[in-house]
């Protein structure tokens, strides 16, 4: 089995928001919820680097550790999933999350959270694969239709990598090889405990 | 143009790139020097988060990586989750255990049959309505730290999502009828929880929990009561403070101090419950004559002879002074 892992490969990230754009098209993602967000390092300074951030779906996924609830549960593919009828709403997973991914609907007066959102990597949730009520609370089920995520399979300038975590650190170390230079596979090291290293 | 003259700046264009290239290959290539993560985390220290501009209107949206986030999620989901179980069932066992050796503080000198009045239905009001909410509030506070470990595995995911959510619903607003009951037992028995020298007597003795027949003299409450008061009122205002800060987010300040808030929250809340647990015993199950303090309001006369001699003794010349003061007819 494949390990999913997303890859952004800063140096050829430009900020398009197109992977932002995707993601929300692609899922119905409701107003106000962001899987996934563009973030600029430096901005305006001299080497800035922009890194497109989702859900990371980490080894020990530390959401998982304090879910007070056991919502979390981590595919064959090593996706970090979750069960919305389960979630209580509580926020401890967005304060666990080393990445910002968790989301929340406001449902209620006071800013009370609803059922917590997040990147799916495109896999949908526990209800049966491509249905309706997976489509409804999760977004669409691009793996089981033999796809990558959208964000990823879009991204203009191929900065944005999704797919099994040993081939596209493969094709990351290759590029960093041949052009020189590379900022580093973002979020890995707090993700999975290891960079990728030329 | 003519051909010649188109001839001659092509020659001119190339002349000149032959001359520029080689300074431009001399300089340093500026995509080279960006910030990497490695330097970037090195920068920062420890505790440090990755951060930038994003385009969404949410200032923390820019938190790019927050490694530190991780060791909370370890305090959370497994060192917090060891002590609470450890606090309550800790508890329990020393008191069954306390309870086999001990047995029963029963009154030596018997039911009296005379009662006297040791709560007042104010007092009663407060304390029971601290009560069964500390109690709604300990149960489904412990529910969000140990339940899946304990009870989700007994009435399987659903069940345990939809009671953990009704069960959030009941910690967020019973909180406000705690911290009102919190605040009129603070009000009405402060005065009474003052330490003084008898309370150096009372422990000395060990409170005659470990002897049968021996009794301390006491006041309205004694050192060991006066524990509890405190522990209720300092843990309780900790709780109310650090549980208002989780409430509302935005206050806290920071992620990191939400997360400090909650920590410290679940540790005083661990506990506050072994030392209530403690409380519930010897105040039902543990000695005999003790509930009807808190269920009526009304004492044995034994009991309270027993228990809180000097107390008694208050009661009754204050008792004596009124009577008299009825029995003097008006001139």
């Amino acid at each position: 089995m494949a390990r999913m892992k997303f890859l952004c490969d800063a140096d050829r990230c430009i900020e398009c928001q197109a992977c932002v754009t995707a993601c929300k098209n692609e899922h119905e993602v409701p107003w106000g919820i962001n899987r996934r967000r563009v973030v600029t390092i430096n901005d305006g300074l001299p080497g800035e680097r922009s890194v497109s951030m989702a859900c990371m779906h980490c080894t020990d996924a530390p959401c998982a550790a304090v879910c007070p609830v056991s919502c979390f549960y981590t595919t064959d593919d090593g996706v970090v999933l979750h069960n919305k009828d389960t979630c209580i709403g509580c926020g401890y997973c967005s304060y666990a999350c080393p990445f910002g991914a968790p989301q929340y609907p406001q449902t209620a007066n006071f800013g009370t959270r609803g059922k917590m959102d997040k990147c799916t990597y495109c896999s949908g949730g526990p209800e049966p694969d491509m249905s309706h009520a997976e489509y409804v609370k999760y977004g669409a089920n691009r793996l089981a239709e033999g796809k990558l995520p959208l964000c990823a399979e879009m991204c203009s300038t191929k900065a944005l990598l999704a797919g099994d975590g040993d081939i596209i650190a493969d094709i990351y170390r290759e590029r960093v090889v041949t052009r020189g230079y590379g900022s580093g596979a973002w979020g890995w090291r707090t993700a999975y405990g290891d960079t990728v290293t030329v | 143009m003519t051909y010649l003259s188109r001839l001659l700046v092509a020659c001119c264009l190339v002349l000149g790139l032959s001359v520029v290239a080689p300074i431009a290959d001399a300089q340093i290539n500026p995509t080279q020097q960006s910030v990497s993560e490695d330097a970037l985390f090195e920068a920062l220290g420890t505790g440090g988060t990755v951060a930038g501009r994003t385009t969404i209107p949410d200032p923390a949206a820019g938190a790019l990586i927050k490694p530190e986030n991780r060791s909370w999620a370890v305090l959370q989901g497994s060192t917090l989750y060891t002590l609470s179980i450890v606090a309550v069932v800790g508890m329990i066992v020393l008191l069954t255990l306390f309870y086999v050796i001990r047995g029963k503080i029963r009154i030596d000198s018997g039911f009296a049959g005379r009662t006297i009045q040791r709560f007042n239905w104010v007092e009663r009001f407060a304390h029971w309505t601290l009560a069964s909410t500390f109690i709604i509030l300990a149960l489904t506070g412990l529910n969000l730290i140990i339940g899946r470990g304990v009870i989700m595995p007994i009435i399987g995911e659903n069940a345990f999502g939809t009671l953990s959510a009704w069960g959030k619903i009941a910690h967020n607003y019973l909180a406000w009828p705690f911290m009102a009951a919190l605040v009129m037992i603070f009000l009405l028995w402060v005065i009474h929880n003052v330490p003084n020298k008898l309370d150096l007597e009372w422990i000395k003795q060990g409170g005659g929990l470990l002897k049968k027949g021996v009794h301390p003299p006491a006041r309205k409450f004694n050192a060991g009561q006066k524990v509890i008061f405190w522990a209720v009122v300092l843990g309780g205002a900790g709780l109310s403070y650090t549980g208002v800060m989780l409430l509302f987010p935005a206050w806290a300040g920071t992620p990191a101090d939400w997360q400090f808030y909650q920590t410290i929250h679940a540790l005083i809340a661990a506990a506050l419950s072994a030392i209530v647990i403690a409380h519930i015993y010897i105040g039902s199950v543990g000695m005999e004559g003790a509930f009807d303090a808190m269920g009526s309001g009304e004492v044995d006369e034994n009991w309270a002879k027993e228990h809180h001699a000097l107390w008694v003794e208050e009661v009754k010349t204050s008792q004596a002074r009124n009577s008299a003061q009825v029995q003097t007819p008006a001139e």
